[in-house]
């Protein structure tokens, strides 16, 4: 007899795209959550609305790590042209599923084989054929509750909620899934060790994607305008914005305070949401790299003129139009320093769900206090992918406005004072936006040479202390970014520094290079461009200091490395790119093989 | 500078110089400096308060000039080709500003064209103005888009493709007010202007508006002698605002004039002049225009107008309070409804 294993192991469902298989896949996702079970899924889809190959990775783990992992010990097929590969991708000792029609060879006997009778359950499902597709994929929900213990009870709350309540999906689907239960609890003989069981730690988080989250946190933040073009990985921020907003932002008698417009490019939609930041609008587009290449001009003169606006990159993988569906950590020195001539933009690196509501709103807070272009850097997992998270706050602070002097402010200067000007030193000057009654309000906004009056001018002083400021206000930057998230283990000698989505990976390598060879890390998740001073005080501590990214080059080291060179020697890149999440599993090997090496 | 009397100022209580610009760094004889001026008067005799004014430009020659007039209306010279998204985000922040855009050839009908026809189907209330004159001068006199077969520039040779045509551009995206004239009939341009003002949506003017520098020889279609002599106005425009009484000035024949009532309730009085023209026909404008192109005229006027299509920005139901002037509590939702929102989620 093998010893069970409790929640603990990742299943991959392989099926064709289009087929409907996304509502299977979340209804297993949701349910397990439902029994309290840390899991993570990941969508693993090509680039192709119908018929090519598509996997489903989910993730239990009773100790709460998400990460993806490479080694899969439960795979589910119900595709032919994968078939081959997906048997071979099942671990020693697990167990593959397979829809029975398939008549393909399965020449292995390390494993547990448990053919479904996928199509044959279709087809006794009372359902018009034009939904018998997607009814065979509750088939393997259904087998794969009664093999794992998956209780019938979350099965169905997750199908009440993916169809709003609606009683007849519900029970065609449910249907499908208590029959194919029963099936298996005839037909099958469990000869795998995996399983799950009720836990309690889920009780207090929610489920959601970055992209949602990060729509309504900017919600919250008070977007009044948001313009974008459709581009995988990031519709779903704006198509986010435009269900929720009209449920949150709506006056009494049904009018916006908000306006939302699709469009015919990114060159236009960064246009429009700099037109609307001009005009005092809390404003924000969302794109993906190739969208963030075409915006580069206008974010150039966004920062030259002074002009709030807040840019979502839910990144996916590149150069070029790449992997459209894959995701990276890639477009990080794209953002840093988009557009020529001299500068450094503001770039918010959100980690989490809850962080990319987080940063939704605070984002539009930065730029209205920055007057400037705020980046904020996602990717196609943190923002598409459904996350176990905490739930969203309520913002703790009122909304920022920044430096905007109206009528009456104007009054009180006599009409006197100059845009440009670095009044208080932070580098930061005053705005007045169109519709500004006053007589001295207006000014003339360029992305040429201007001087403190907003006048045109070419003159080599005035050129270079405008550039000056801009330096100064981006130092004035460091002091309002969210600070990093600094975990450190006693004892710990060596540094790791990674952001964004790749947190599940590192926190479990920790734990993983603590077992493998006692191992001790301090880890620092940096959250903002630029550095706040914690940043250089946790690099000055370690030696050497592991840069984890989720890119080919190093992106974030090359970073660091120009920010403070007399440190850089203190680098060591760990990064990785295939249009994967990383694992905990790559991020342990590739540092403990750079030790070794040392 | 001495106090206006109170004869100079007008409703708004300004005077002329209320509305002018910074001196103009455009070459003497400029066909824009012109335009620019028409400018300054239309929005004075129309008692347009400035600070009710954009201005807005992309780059090149025309994208300088918003800086010669209304000192006093914030301004935007923005990108090459861009202005036209830069003006549709920037007119959501209070729909009761009036928006003046100035493009040229290149500006529009070559790196900008794509988002100058969206503009264009979407109605963005904007008076667009495009400063044509065939030729690049800021980069030294290179073709431009709106160059004629034939043209024969130093140091560029002679352009091979056919030109293209802004008016009938913006009619196929569905412009609701087009116009063409030319900046050396000063008086054409300022009543198109007004009308221009007054319209409900888009208006796009192509103003014929020579380069002494690059593009002035005599026969080219874009030269001054080339204007004055093939210049065939539609009509004769007069344009009557809101508040003015009609006096009928003089007598017209009967079937003479034509009038169009704006949204506003100002009206272009339209006298004919060899035939009748409807600008109100889609149709009408297509066919003069290609007649216009076989024949080598430069027709004037006011092409097409149409007054009953929603604007852009009354397309989206928007609180009456301009949008830049809301508060936290209207733009951040309640405290309440985060638990709504978090039971939503899974």
């Amino acid at each position: 007899m093998i010893e069970k294993v409790i929640n603990d192991f990742s299943v991959t469902i392989a099926t064709v795209n289009g087929s409907g298989s996304q509502t299977a896949n979340v209804t297993l996702l949701r349910a397990l959550f439902k029994m309290g079970i840390p899991i993570s899924g990941k969508n693993l889809f090509p680039s192709n609305i119908q018929g090519l190959p598509t996997w489903y990775t989910i993730r239990v783990s009773k100790d709460g790590f998400i990460a993806r992992r490479d080694e899969q010990e439960l795979v589910v097929t119900l595709n032919p042209s994968s078939f081959a590969q997906d048997l071979a991708s099942v671990q020693p000792g697990g167990a593959f599923y397979y829809a029975d029609d398939i008549k393909l060879p399965i020449a292995r006997n390390d494993i547990s084989i448990y053919p479904m009778p996928v199509k044959q359950m279709a087809r006794a499902a009372n359902v018009s054929p034009a939904l018998r597709d997607y009814i065979a994929n509750m088939v393997y929900v259904g087998i794969l509750a009664q093999m794992l213990g998956i209780e019938l009870e979350t099965i169905q709350q997750a199908l009440s909620f993916h169809f709003k309540g609606k009683a007849q999906a519900i029970d065609s689907n449910f249907g499908t899934i208590k029959a194919a239960a029963d099936w298996a609890a005839q037909n099958l003989q469990k000869t795998d060790p995996y399983s799950v069981a009720r836990m309690d730690a889920t009780s207090d988080l929610i489920m959601a994607d970055g992209n949602t989250a990060a729509a309504l946190g900017a919600i919250y933040g008070g977007v009044q305008f948001a313009a974008w073009y459709p581009i995988t990985p990031a519709s779903t921020v704006a198509e986010s914005l435009n269900s929720f907003l009209p449920q949150l932002r709506k006056t009494k008698d049904g009018k916006q305070t908000y306006a939302v417009l699709q469009a015919e490019d990114e060159l236009a939609a960064i246009g429009m949401a700099i037109g609307a930041g001009w005009g005092g609008l809390r404003s924000m587009t969302s794109t993906s790299g190739p969208g963030i290449s075409l915006m580069a001009e206008y974010a150039g003169l966004a920062y030259l003129s002074e002009v709030p606006v807040v840019i979502w990159d839910v990144q996916r993988i590149g150069p070029s139009t790449g992997l459209p569906t894959r995701t990276a950590q890639g477009d990080l020195t794209e953002a840093y320093y988009l557009s020529q001539g001299d500068k450094q933009n503001v770039v918010l690196l959100p980690g989490s769900v809850k962080e990319c509501f987080e940063f939704g709103w605070k984002a539009l807070d930065l730029a209205e206090q920055l007057q400037t272009p705020i980046f904020v850097l996602s990717d196609l997992d943190l923002g598409m992918n459904q996350w176990m998270t905490k739930p969203f706050e309520y913002p703790t602070a009122p909304l920022e406005r920044g430096k905007v002097l109206w009528e009456q402010d104007l009054e009180k200067l006599n009409g006197i004072w100059s845009r440009y000007k670095d009044s208080d030193g932070d580098g930061i000057p005053f705005r007045t936006v169109p519709g500004n009654k006053h007589p001295a309000s207006a000014w003339f906004a360029r992305g040429t040479g201007h001087d403190e009056n907003a006048r045109y001018s070419e003159d080599a002083t005035t050129w270079e202390s405008n550039m000056a400021r801009l330096k100064k206000k981006y130092d004035t930057a460091r002091t309002l970014v969210p600070e990093p998230i600094i975990e450190v283990e006693e004892g710990a000698t060596i540094g790791i520094i990674a952001y964004g989505s790749t947190e599940p990976a590192v926190e479990e390598a920790r734990a993983l290079l603590k077992q493998a060879g006692n191992l001790k890390t301090a880890f620092l998740r940096l959250r903002a461009f630029p550095c706040t001073n914690e940043v250089q005080d946790f690099i000055k501590k370690y030696n050497p200091i592991y840069i984890v990214e989720a890119n080919r080059d190093g992106q974030m080291r090359q970073i660091l490395s120009a920010v403070m060179p007399e440190l850089a020697s203190k680098f060591r890149s760990a990064c990785h790119s295939d249009g994967l999440p990383l694992t905990a599993n790559w991020v342990k090997e590739s540092i403990l093989k750079q030790e070794k090496n040392q | 500078m001495t106090t206006p009397t109170p004869s100079q100022l007008n409703k708004a209580g300004l005077s002329k110089n209320d509305y002018r610009g910074q001196p103009s760094t455009l070459c003497q004889g400029c066909g824009h400096n012109s335009i620019a001026n028409q400018i300054v008067t239309t929005c004075y005799e129309l008692d347009i308060v400035p600070e009710k004014v954009i201005k807005l430009s992309g780059i090149g020659c025309s994208s300088k000039s918003p800086a010669y007039f209304l000192n006093r209306s914030f301004g935007f010279n923005s990108l090459h080709g861009r202005m036209s998204s830069l003006a549709t985000g920037a007119l959501f922040a209070d729909t009761s500003i009036r928006a003046i855009g100035i493009s040229g050839d290149g500006d529009t009908a070559s790196i900008g064209m794509g988002g100058f026809k969206h503009m264009v189907r979407r109605n963005v209330p904007i008076v667009y103005i495009v400063e044509n004159n065939g030729v690049y001068g800021l980069t030294k006199g290179q073709f431009s888009a709106t160059a004629e077969v034939g043209l024969n520039l130093k140091h560029q040779g002679i352009n091979q493709y056919m030109p293209v045509d802004i008016c009938m551009e913006a009619l196929a995206s569905n412009a609701t007010f087009v116009a063409r004239s030319f900046a050396g009939d000063a008086k054409q341009v300022k009543e198109l202007l007004k009308a221009a003002f007054s319209h409900h949506g888009v208006a796009v003017l192509d103003i014929i508006s020579p380069c002494v520098t690059f593009n002035n020889e005599g026969e080219a279609a874009h030269s001054y002698t080339w204007g004055k002599d093939h210049e065939a106005p539609l009509h004769e425009i007069s344009f009557i605002p809101a508040m003015d009484e009609i006096e009928i000035q003089g007598e017209f024949a009967e079937g003479s004039v034509r009038e169009v009532c704006m949204h506003d309730g100002s009206t272009i009085r339209l006298k004919k002049l060899e035939k009748d023209y409807d600008p109100t026909s889609r149709a009408n404008a297509f066919q003069i225009l290609e007649s216009a192109q076989l024949n080598d005229w430069l027709v004037t006027g006011l092409l097409y107008i149409d007054e009953s299509k929603p604007t852009l920005t009354e397309t989206f139901n928007l609180v009456d309070t301009p949008l830049n002037r809301l508060v936290d509590a209207d733009l951040r939702p309640e405290r309440e409804t985060i638990d709504k929102i978090n039971a939503m989620m899974f």
